[in-house]
């Protein structure tokens, strides 16, 4: 075979394509995957986040009775979806203070969606009357399908995302031969080899978490990433219900009779399930065709107690209440993938374990985020000029501090969103978004025009601040400030103001480290330049 | 102008290499999923083993395209891991029907 131009002599050998390949794809994907992962993380605490987003729903001390409120839920959407189709209702639990609603609506006007969403409350059944907002929903649906752009497309690119990360993240680990050694090895601040060192404890302290969290998160879109072999096998619509069942209990609504017939109580269907799986492990009920002799109603197990998301649920008939199906066991490779997609979501673990998958997630972030600057700190000492860096350098490290720094600020400012927009104000879900948005783009054209060192300082000692004075914003616009909050042992909003001062901590931290940082340049290598006081670095 | 075809010429090798990952691995992974679907199992368990396993195939064939010798040596490992699963998703396809 010819020797093709970029024929490698022996000695170049695997780990130095490796580790082009690990550079490369950890730099173009590298923002996003930053953000995914940054996101991602505080979606563990999703409910907590919503609930700190809705101060006007009381502490809940006790979880709410799933039966009742799906009973309550139920009766209100018999008064305002009752010609809908599908009714699927996600049930308050010790952790979410609300039931979300999501229903079909038959005859949707011009440019109207055909679908309803929203959060009801579980003690009354109707609709929440508070500030309208995403909640913590936000940043889980940001973390895998963007904003602003088609769900569809927003998922492709994340699944993208997540393959370069893979990649990465494979060749990452063939690069670095020594990976137990260098677990252990730090050099504190000696420039690149204390970034490579802080990006290798990241990695190593977190890898099948690393590896796991990214594959399975290719897996809970996988039907979409990879429909290949369903077009080949499920031909025809029977196989396709087959299979479908193996992945969700969701499923499309049967024929109509025609025949009004009231629907049978729903919280008897709910305490049937509670009494197979136990109390608070009823996940959903999802109600078709009510009001139709053909009413058919679905109760789905909660993710407590198994690792498992494959379907587990009851089918009954919605006229008569009668128990049709059980439905709790799927197939060897399903439940392989229910299993999986249960690791990504964590859900099916305690406080402690979440607190778990919270921190080595938040690792995870922060190996990204060392792995981009470490990209921008090796090739400084290599410019040319490093007070004129080419236009490539330019733009990764301008993108680093906007997509790092930046996206702390524009996560805030969220929050902030939500204490200060009026709650009576139109679309005001929507714009608790766009402001997050516009910190960010904000952040962004910031460093774009000031020096970069002065950029990341002055930009994560401004996250520090908004996060650090977040609990006194809530102190001032809600009546749960944080000494209230202790004081009745309300845990989710004295938890919220910690947390927001641990994290602004962080952001001091690392905003000292990086006005006190003095990039070692060529000097330290002889090669004629000198280290100016003024130069930039992160 | 001849500079400019030197710098093609230079690139070319890479720019093969990133279309044989992207592309050629992502139908490499495609082709196994496919492939999966002639394994003694029922179709639904077949076909979600096939989603499952295509990434593996995904993210391997990108690691062996770079570290193949050559950008050509690269293609050629793609197609030839290609025929097994071509031929495995061809008689599945065919018992399918």
């Amino acid at each position: 075979m010819k020797r093709t131009r970029d024929a490698k002599p022996p000695g170049r050998g695997v780990r130095q394509s490796m580790a082009d390949l690990h550079t490369w794809a950890g730099l173009l994907a590298g923002w996003m995957l930053y953000a995914m992962f940054l996101t991602g993380t505080v979606s563990y605490f999703k409910d907590e986040i919503s609930q700190w987003m809705r101060p006007e729903l009381a502490y809940q001390r006790v979880s709410p009775d799933a039966a009742t409120a799906a009973q309550r839920v139920s009766d209100t959407l018999g008064t305002i979806a009752a010609d809908s189709s599908q009714w699927l209702i996600t049930l308050p639990t010790a952790r979410s203070n609300v039931a979300s609603v999501f229903w079909r609506v038959p005859h949707p006007q011009p440019g109207k969606p055909a679908y309803g969403l929203a959060a009801f409350d579980p003690s009354t059944g109707r609709r929440l009357a508070v500030r309208d907002t995403l909640g913590g929903e936000f940043f889980l649906r940001f973390h895998y399908q963007f904003y602003y752009v088609p769900a569809m497309w927003g998922r492709w690119f994340a699944g993208v995302c997540a393959m370069f990360m893979l990649v990465a993240i494979i060749s990452g680990v063939i690069t670095h031969k020594k990976i137990f050694v260098d677990f252990f090895t730090f050099r504190w601040g000696k420039g690149q080899r204390s970034w490579l060192d802080a990006h290798n404890a990241l990695s190593v302290f977190g890898l099948p978490f690393h590896l796991m969290i990214t594959y399975t998160g290719l897996v809970t879109l996988m039907t979409m990433y990879m429909p290949w072999g369903a077009h080949v096998a499920l031909t025809t619509p029977a196989r396709q219900q087959a299979f479908d069942m193996q992945l969700s209990s969701f499923m499309a609504p049967g024929e109509r009779a025609g025949v009004k017939a009231a629907l049978a109580p729903v919280d008897a269907m709910v305490r049937e399930g509670e009494a197979r799986w136990g109390r608070d492990n009823v996940a959903s009920v999802l109600v078709m065709n009510p009001g139709d002799a053909n009413a058919r109603v679905v109760v789905t197990r909660g993710a407590a107690a198994r690792v498992s998301t494959s379907p587990q649920y009851l089918l009954f008939d919605g006229a008569s209440g009668k128990l049709l199906d059980v439905e709790e066991r799927v197939g060897a490779a399903a439940q392989t993938r229910g299993v999986l997609y249960a690791l990504h979501m964590g859900r099916f673990g305690d406080l402690q374990l979440r607190w778990l998958y919270f921190l080595v997630s938040l690792g995870g972030t922060a190996m990204v985020g060392t792995g981009l600057v470490m990209w921008t700190v090796k090739r400084r000492q290599k410019l040319p000029d490093s007070e004129r860096p080419h236009f490539g350098f330019r733009v990764v490290e301008r993108l680093n501090i906007a997509s790092i720094a930046g996206l702390s600020i524009a996560m805030t400012s969220f929050l902030w969103a939500n204490r200060l927009l009026p709650a009576a104000l139109a679309a005001r879900a929507s714009l608790e978004v766009d402001v997050f948005f516009a910190a960010w783009v904000t952040a962004l054209l910031y460093a774009l025009v000031r020096p970069a060192r002065r950029a990341w300082v002055e930009l994560l000692w401004l996250a520090a601040a908004l996060l650090a004075l977040l609990p006194v914003l809530n102190a001032l616009t809600t009546t749960r400030p944080f000494w209230r909050s202790v004081a009745d042992g309300d845990w989710v909003y004295a938890g919220f103001d910690l947390m927001m001062w641990a994290l602004a901590a962080l952001h001091a931290a690392l905003a000292v480290r990086a006005s006190r940082h003095r990039p070692r340049a060529k000097a330290v290598r002889g090669r004629g330049a000198v280290a100016l006081p003024h130069q930039e670095d992160a | 102008m001849s500079a400019a075809f030197e710098r093609v010429r230079r690139a070319g090798p890479v720019t093969a290499r990133i279309v044989a990952a992207v592309f050629g691995g992502y139908a490499l992974g495609a082709l196994a999923s496919v492939a999966a679907l002639a394994l003694p199992v029922s179709a639904p368990q077949a076909v979600v083993t096939g989603m499952l396993a295509s990434f593996v195939v995904y993210a391997g064939a990108v690691i062996w395209v770079f570290l193949a010798r050559s950008a050509r040596r690269a293609w050629a490992g793609l197609l030839i891991v290609a025929v097994p699963l071509a031929w495995a998703a061809w008689s599945a396809g065919g018992t399918l029907r």
